[in-house]
């Protein structure tokens, strides 16, 4: 496998601006939510590439192990993250993120 | 061009039009199921990349777990079309221009340090990203941060039941 870091890398560039764009363009918090996850992917792509980058050396295993970290942050993101978004559905009737511009419940 | 450099880009296209796709469908679910269209090229990314273990992990925590807690909160909620509220004029416009300066700045970033500091890649020792490898690393090195992520694990699991408890009386 001789891929240039590089291309991994744009890859993993484009993979998060499209997660911003999600972001910025979606109302439907469920499909926010799934472009943040989108995010943490393609950084993890990037940590992932450059511990390929320097492989020989016993310390490129370091990045795999954070990717590990993420990968476990991210099921604790998620799981708090869909039960707020379940409580907001409880109270507005409607996951779209216009609705929940007032503060008060 | 190798096979290495055709593989690269057909999962490459894959991995970028799926996530085009979860962008810009309409329905939720099929949001998620593109979602993890995306996540498994990533994974095949990983093994690519000699990292067998994460791409495991990828496949069966993000793939498997994750997603399928995205699908049966859509599909409990009942919110696969969420009604278009009359949106901000501007928002699109504002949100590509946004998305254009990010890619110049990567493009700038990429192609004008990281080009310069990367070099070629040299071949991997035995066993470079298995789980005995990784897991030797993760046991001897990063013990206490990997005890701590099951009390952070543990937090979020009180976190989601505290939030989705129903406080109506007589419901328990």
């Amino acid at each position: 496998m001789n891929i240039a870091t590089d291309y991994i890398l744009a890859l993993s560039g484009v993979l998060f601006v499209i997660g911003v764009l999600g972001v910025l363009v979606r109302r439907n918090a469920i499909v926010i939510f799934m472009s943040i996850e989108l995010m943490l992917n393609s950084a993890n792509l990037a940590l992932i590439a450059f511990a390929r980058a320097m492989a020989p050396a016993a310390e490129a295993l370091r990045g795999h192990v954070l990717v590990f970290f993420v990968i476990a942050v991210a099921a604790a993101e998620v799981a708090v993250g869909l039960a707020l978004i379940v409580a907001i559905f409880r109270t507005k009737h409607s996951i779209d993120v216009d609705q929940v511009s007032s503060l008060q419940g | 061009m190798t096979l290495d450099l055709i593989l690269f880009f057909g999962i490459a296209f894959i991995a970028v039009v799926s996530a085009i796709s979860m962008l810009i469908s309409r329905n939720a679910i099929y949001s998620a199921l593109f979602l993890v269209l995306n996540f498994v090229a990533i994974a095949s990314l990983y093994l690519l990349l000699n990292a067998a273990f994460i791409a495991m992990v990828q496949v069966t925590v993000y793939a498997g777990a994750i997603m399928v807690l995205f699908l049966f909160v859509i599909m409990l909620l009942g919110a696969e079309r969420v009604e278009t509220s009359p949106s901000l004029p501007w928002q699109l416009p504002v949100a590509i221009l946004l998305g254009l300066v990010l890619v110049a700045e990567f493009a700038y970033v990429l192609f004008g340090k990281v080009a310069q500091a990367g070099g070629e890649l040299t071949g991997v020792g035995e066993g470079f990203g298995s789980p005995a490898s990784v897991g030797r690393m993760l046991f001897d090195q990063y013990l206490i941060p990997f005890e701590v992520t099951s009390i952070l694990l543990l937090v979020a699991m009180v976190g989601a039941i505290v939030l989705t408890r129903d406080d109506r009386k007589g419901s328990r």
